[in-house]
């Protein structure tokens, strides 16, 4: 019996350690995964990874890229769920899910300790269920806290 | 982004340091380390042997180099980036670096001399790592996602 696909997408370093963190909880799925960095399918035990080039508010050239490829990746996968801990580049994934019905998750990164990361507030516009991981934060942007990856 | 001012203070302490084996990670880095091993990006494996076979592990202060720190239980040195200085889009190093700046285990500086400074002094004289953490986040963390998930869990 197959289990539901989910793509689990994330920038590389500190997102990434994060979404690797929290793999656990998708034990249920069929799991694929997006970064920025190839380096990364080397702790994922043989796992699907996808590559999109980074972007940043400060390089949003790549975007229209990532867009094409989130695209791709999305109508190969089809998953019913997406899960990210951020950062910008992922956004595309998020609104392109959106669109096709799938359950969107923005997960905000630890670093965020204070607010929203500026793609989390983005995010937070449209996706399905948006989280904190600090329960400040959370509290302050009305957003849910489940916890910490730390 | 690129952190030259890190990138050029641990290369100045290698060259003052030569019995000390340096490398370096240095991204997208404009300045070239002259006295130490570097690469741009490697690969996380390798990355991972690194960090193992590592005395100090120094850098940035993001939860990626955190979370590893917390994760292989080593003493770790860190400097934030600074957005004025074009190091990150923000300043959220430094709302990072007040959280985790008492964390046994951990040392944040802030200046690239006091980096200098700190590197030999607990090369010399290492401190205890900081308490290893688990490679899975928390138990009640994992569940509050997997119960959320749930619903889509049914093929």
């Amino acid at each position: 019996m197959s289990r539901p696909k989910l793509l689990a997408v994330a920038s590389g370093g500190g997102h990434w350690t994060q979404l690797l963190r929290m793999r656990r909880a998708f034990d249920d799925f069929d799991v694929s995964y997006v970064s920025t960095f190839e380096g990364h399918v080397d702790n994922l035990g043989g796992a699907r990874l996808y590559i999109v080039p980074d972007a940043s508010r400060f390089d949003v050239k790549p975007f229209g890229k990532i867009f094409w490829r989130a695209l791709k990746v999305m109508v190969k996968e089809r998953p019913k769920v997406i899960v990210t801990t951020g950062s910008a580049p992922m956004l595309a994934f998020m609104l392109l899910g959106r669109m096709m019905g799938v359950h969107t998750l923005w997960i905000d990164s630890i670093a965020n300790t204070q607010k929203l990361s500026s793609s989390g507030r983005m995010a937070r516009k449209f996706v399905n269920t948006c989280v904190s991981q600090w329960p400040e934060v959370a509290q302050k942007e009305d957003v849910a806290y489940w916890g910490q990856v730390l | 982004m690129p952190f030259d001012r890190m990138t050029r203070a641990i290369d100045e302490w290698a060259a003052e340091h030569p019995h000390v084996p340096v490398f370096l990670q240095i991204g997208d880095g404009e300045y070239e380390p002259k006295a130490c091993e570097w690469k741009r990006m490697v690969p996380h494996g390798e990355y991972q042997r690194h960090l193992n076979a590592c005395q100090l592990f120094v850098a940035h202060v993001g939860m990626g180099s955190i979370l590893q720190a917390l994760e292989i239980g080593k003493q770790t040195l860190l400097m934030p980036r600074r957005a004025s200085l074009r190091e990150h889009t923000t300043d959220h190093q430094l709302d990072t670096a007040g959280k985790f700046r008492n964390r046994p285990g951990l040392l944040i500086v802030e200046e690239a001399a006091e980096l200098q400074a700190q590197m030999t002094r607990l090369i010399e004289q290492p401190m205890e790592g900081p308490q290893g953490i688990a490679p899975d986040a928390p138990a009640e963390t994992i569940a509050n996602i997997r119960a959320h998930l749930a619903q889509f869990a049914k093929a």
